[in-house]
């Protein structure tokens, strides 16, 4: 569960980008988080996994305050996350296999229970047949899916999204968006930022939107509510 | 840590100097040039202290007794010099010992003093050594006040200006390496840094998947360790190949030369543990260094 209360967040140089946000996720939840550029969605993200601090305020993902999280625990706080990105961020001279044993060899997993766990999930993401693959040799939907594949190797109960869709074509996107439903279906929260109208008009999921750092709108099952 | 993860460390280390190809070659090449350097310098300098050590060894005070004195007066003169503190050795010798090492020393010439064994007009001698060269001086100055000495003879002012030669020597010697490890240092940390901020995006993953900061810097700590024995190599060798070398012919065509080069075995084994070391310490002190501004959250 992520619970936050009246959360602040000033940048150094000044910029206000969260402005007394308070919101509640329920473990098993499937989230959309829409608004404009600059709007202050990925700053809402980043404070899920202690990407930054509240300047004030309170977070708590699963029972424990991020606003109080010393930085020594912040390892194991990422340990029960699983991130995705726009752009991936794979480790372009490791092979697809690698980059998703990555995750559990940090967190020292023998590596009986590594191959079996990596083996499931790209099962699951529908890549086993591209294990030796490196990333420059996959397309942005598969480079994707590996990406999703290293989030939740470690079963982690919540997974973090900011914009998955935005270097995607649309077909792609839905194949994208479909392994999510999967994932979400086994229980796990997803919490996503995106741009993407289609998609988020389509399934018709919770949508928080986000305005100058405040929340502007928050729908059971809503709908994008901006043109672009 | 569990034995896999260590495992895990020394691949990836291992791997990654593979994968950073010329990164490799030129922190390991910065290690090379600097000990090579410190090599040379550690050489000259062993040998110079070798050199300083052994003539500071051969330094002794030569205390000439007075004529008159009778054997009970050379007897409490030399309880009194072993009675001033730092002295290590009394030897006694006779003035017809002296004349016979006067007149060896002096080699072909020396046979006209031949003429003053009838007549010797030197005198007895006490030779003392201090116990630490440096207090020769201080020693042979409390000598001169005692009875029965007619005159103290050390190499008055020779001594002086070659202790402070070799004073000199040595402290610009600690001060050059002590620079030339600082440049070294200064050096491949820029050269580590470089190779790290290529890899701060791996770094940032490994963050955000949950390494904590001990297993991230491992990899970076055994990655430097390898660059500085990498480095050490060519130095290492060069240096003992040409010390080799230098040694054996010093020894044969100069061998009758005051300076003598120290002995090939241990020293070569020892500078090359020193340099060795001392690689490994440049190299972990630079990856070490410049990991660090990048675990700061
Ligand atoms: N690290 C940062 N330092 C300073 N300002 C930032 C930083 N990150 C974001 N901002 C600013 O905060 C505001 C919100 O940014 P962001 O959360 O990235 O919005 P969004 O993801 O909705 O586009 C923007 O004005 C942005 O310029
Ligand atoms: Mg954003």
């Amino acid at each position: 569960m992520i619970e936050m209360q009246d959360v602040y967040k000033t940048y150094p140089n000044g910029v206000v980008a969260l402005n007394g946000v308070n919101v509640r996720i329920k473990q098993g939840e499937f989230v959309y988080v829409v608004g404009p550029s600059g709007a202050g969605k990925s700053t809402f993200i980043k404070m899920m996994y202690r990407e930054e601090k509240p300047t004030k305020g309170s977070i708590m993902v699963n029972g424990v305050n991020l606003a109080k999280l010393k930085d020594n625990k912040v390892p194991l706080l990422r340990r029960q996350i699983g991130i995705v990105f726009q752009d991936f961020k794979l480790l372009p001279k490791l092979n697809v296999y690698e980059n998703v044993a990555f995750a559990l060899e940090v967190i020292e997993e023998s590596p009986k229970a590594i191959r079996k766990k990596v083996m499931e999930v790209l099962d699951l993401v529908g890549l086993k047949h591209k294990v030796r693959s490196y990333p420059n040799e996959l397309s942005g939907g598969e480079q994707q899916r590996v990406s999703i594949a290293r989030s939740i190797v470690n079963s982690p109960k919540i997974v973090i999204a900011d914009e998955p869709t935005g270097n995607l074509d649309p077909e792609t996107s839905w194949g994208i968006m479909e392994l999510f439903e999967k994932i979400n279906e086994r229980g796990t929260t997803i919490v996503m930022a995106t741009h993407n109208k289609e998609i988020v008009n389509a399934t018709r999921r919770r949508v928080i939107a986000i305005e100058n750092g405040k929340i502007v709108r928050d729908e059971a099952r809503g709908e994008y509510g901006y043109d672009a | 840590m569990t034995l896999n993860t260590f495992k895990r460390h020394v691949r990836e280390s291992v791997k990654s100097l593979g994968r950073n190809g010329w990164m490799t070659f030129a922190s390991a090449s910065a290690v090379t040039v600097t000990l090579l350097l410190v090599g040379v310098f550690f050489t000259v300098m062993f040998n110079i202290n070798y050199f300083a050590k052994k003539v500071e060894n051969d330094v002794e005070i030569r205390v000439h007794i007075e004529l008159t004195a009778d054997r009970q007066a050379k007897d409490a003169l030399r309880r009194q010099i072993e009675a001033i503190p730092n002295v290590k050795d009394v030897r006694y010798s006779s003035k017809d010992e002296e004349l016979k090492r006067l007149i060896k020393s002096m080699g072909e010439e020396g046979t006209a003093f031949r003429l003053f064994e009838q007549q010797n007009p030197l005198s007895d001698v006490y030779v003392v050594k201090a116990a630490r060269p440096q207090d020769t001086v201080k020693i042979a100055k409390q000598i001169e006040t005692l009875p029965s000495v007619h005159k103290v003879n050390y190499g008055q002012g020779t001594v002086e200006k070659l202790f402070n030669v070799l004073k000199v020597m040595r402290n610009v010697g600690l001060v050059l390496i002590a620079g030339l490890l600082f440049t070294a240092m200064f050096l491949i940390s820029n050269t580590i840094k470089i190779t790290i901020f290529a890899r701060r995006r791996e770094i940032e993953i490994m963050r955000l998947v949950g390494a904590t900061n001990g297993f991230i810097r491992w990899p970076f700590f055994l990655e430097g360790l390898w660059l500085g024995v990498l480095g050490s190599i060519v130095p290492i060798t060069a240096l003992a190949v040409v010390y080799y070398n230098v040694y054996h012919v010093y020894e044969h065509q100069f061998a009758l030369q005051l300076f003598e080069l120290l002995p090939f075995s241990p020293f070569i084994w020892q500078l090359s543990a020193l340099l060795l070391a001392i690689g490994a310490v440049i190299g972990v002190w630079g990856s070490v260094m410049s990991v660090r501004k990048f675990l700061k959250v």
